[in-house]
């Protein structure tokens, strides 16, 4: 990864260094949240030591200077996502926040009683409460796009289902259990030829290869700073600019207004106006860290070696006796849910964790999937470009220990 | 003992692999299961009491961890016997002292419960060793002073 190996990559980031229970810590949980390297740790802290100010207000040094990398960071996560222009880019504190504020802003302000939001049955917790709130205000429903067997979106399926009562198709771009791809291209060009909108939720994919908003051509995408080696609290809604322009503000406060009277303001111009009060400058500055490291790695090296951990993940899980993986779609990302026999997600994690190895064991905020799946819940490993390949082979020693202990 | 084996101990494991007074509870109407929405455990009791108030026993069915299961199968052996006030004491003593409102010593002197001490130090398993207590307490009456 930009000419460096994964051992080399892996010195970037303190953490990984430490131990858990006398054992080095192996983090399989990236789903969850990806470790932070030193390059975003510095940019924080560089910020706080020489930089801090309020931004869009100070007339002094260091607010101009505060002022100009939060900018700089906007058109940089612009030029990442390839949108047209920087008033498409709201800074949020994460995913969930992004979604929300399409469905406050954009659904209360257009959607009508008896519209339709056409989500599918893969969804994170985040893409499908903000719409149930919204059909609760506004006498709207849900539809959801089935799944194969394989557990792929059925767009066939979505065909036929299709009516013209359906305003906007929100999905995952990739699933957080299951690992599936989803073709949001085709599922943009199938919404917009019926005339409705499309969001999509890049928390799982724009970490791990080059999302292009302008070639998917959505008109929303969410994702979140802290997935792709950011700090927490800092996250991005990307809207085209026309329907940007086209919402009432959410939030009301500083910087997104114009002019404040006693009865009545008027707002300021995009993307300030979905920026109520004082933003997250250092997470900003933590993400324009973060989107530079990624790139000095190269994201077709990082997809690669992604690909590369899946598939030896799934093979060598695959080795384990009554051990089952849910999600089999042929376009995956390296997040693979599994089962072990009858023995409980959450006895498997622990287990695992004894031997310092980091899983996510629960319904992973899918409870809806899970009952499709008719399973309680899985433990899931979910993978970044720095895990190796001996720490597939731990996951592995220890699940078979796991399954000898609980047996 | 290291952390682990002190949540998994042999007793926890053992009435984890042979659980006592479970059962297939059809009969139970499914308003009556109680949830962990943190990790989608479920369980329901069907609880009997002769005529002078004495817990003639209490079976479960559910499906859950190890930890969870355990504490199920060692409840309905512990409260079998008592009336239903004792019962409902016992519950929210082994609760408490999870929970950290009471000292965790408390269940030195609760028999087999104490080898749920350890858990104490997983704040994330408190919910599954006490979901079948709480399902217990959901299942009583409510106490005539509301204690």
């Amino acid at each position: 990864m930009g000419g460096r190996t994964v051992e080399d990559v892996r010195e970037d980031f303190p953490i990984l260094d430490r131990t858990v229970h006398g054992k080095t810590l192996a983090y399989l949980d990236n789903a969850a949240t990806s470790q932070k390297p030193r390059a975003v740790l510095d940019a924080v802290r560089v910020y706080y030591e020489h930089g801090n100010a309020n931004v869009h207000r100070a007339l002094h040094a260091l607010g101009e200077e505060a002022t100009a990398a939060f900018e700089q960071d906007r058109a940089k996560v612009q030029r990442f996502l390839n949108a047209r222009s920087k008033r498409e880019i709201v800074f949020t504190r994460g995913t969930t926040e992004a979604i929300n504020l399409v469905a406050s802003s954009w659904g209360d302000a257009f959607l009508k009683e008896g519209d339709v939001i056409l989500l599918t049955d893969m969804e994170h917790h985040s893409n499908l409460v903000p719409w149930q709130l919204l059909c609760a205000r506004k006498g709207c429903t849900l539809a959801f796009i089935p799944l194969t067997p394989e557990g792929a979106l059925d767009l066939e399926a979505a065909e036929s289902q299709w009516t013209d009562r359906i305003r906007l198709v929100a999905l995952t771009h990739v699933s957080n259990v299951l690992g599936t791809v989803n073709d949001v291209k085709a599922i943009t060009e199938m919404a917009h030829a019926r005339g409705a909108l499309v969001l999509v939720d890049g928390a799982q994919s724009v970490p791990h290869f080059r999302v292009d908003v302008a070639d998917i051509d959505c008109d929303f995408l969410a994702f979140s700073g802290h997935k792709m080696c950011a700090p927490m609290g800092i996250g991005v809604l990307y809207g085209k600019e026309q329907v940007l322009d086209s919402m009432p503000p959410w939030m009301g406060g500083g910087e997104m207004i114009s002019a404040v009277r006693r009865e009545k303001s008027t707002w300021n111009e995009l993307p300030y106006k979905f920026e109520a009060g004082t933003p997250n400058v250092e997470g900003a500055i933590g993400l324009g860290a973060a989107i530079d490291y990624l790139h000095s790695l190269e994201f077709p090296a990082i997809q690669a070696w992604e690909a590369e951990l899946a598939r030896y993940a799934l093979a060598r899980l695959r080795e384990i006796p009554g051990l089952s993986i849910y999600g089999n779609a042929p376009d995956r990302g390296a997040v693979i849910s599994f089962n072990l026999g009858g023995i409980h997600a959450h006895d498997v994690a622990q287990y695992l964790d004894k031997e310092g190895i980091a899983v996510r064991a629960g319904h992973h905020c899918a409870q809806p999937l899970m009952r499709l799946l008719d399973i309680p819940g899985t433990a899931r490993a979910s993978f970044y470009f720095y895990n190796t390949l001996s720490e597939i082979d731990r996951l592995h020693d220890a699940l078979l220990a796991a399954a000898e202990f609980y047996a | 003992m290291n952390p682990f084996d002190d949540l998994y101990q042999e007793i926890v494991l053992d009435h984890y692999r042979s659980p006592r007074n479970k059962a297939r509870l059809d009969n139970v109407p499914e308003s009556m299961v109680h949830e962990n929405p943190s990790c989608g455990d479920s369980i329901k009791l069907e609880v009997t009491v002769d005529e002078a108030g004495k817990l003639t026993g209490v079976r479960f069915d559910g499906r859950g961890c190890a930890i969870s299961t355990a504490s199920a199968s060692l409840m309905t052996e512990k409260l079998k016997g008592l009336s239903v006030e004792e019962a409902r004491a016992m519950a929210k003593r082994f609760i408490r002292s999870l929970r950290g409102d009471d000292p965790v010593e408390a269940l030195d002197n609760m028999g087999d419960l104490v080898a749920f001490k350890g858990v104490a130090q997983f704040p994330v398993r408190v919910k599954c060793a006490t979901l079948a207590w709480h399902a217990f307490l959901l299942s009583l009456p409510a106490s005539p002073a509301g204690a």
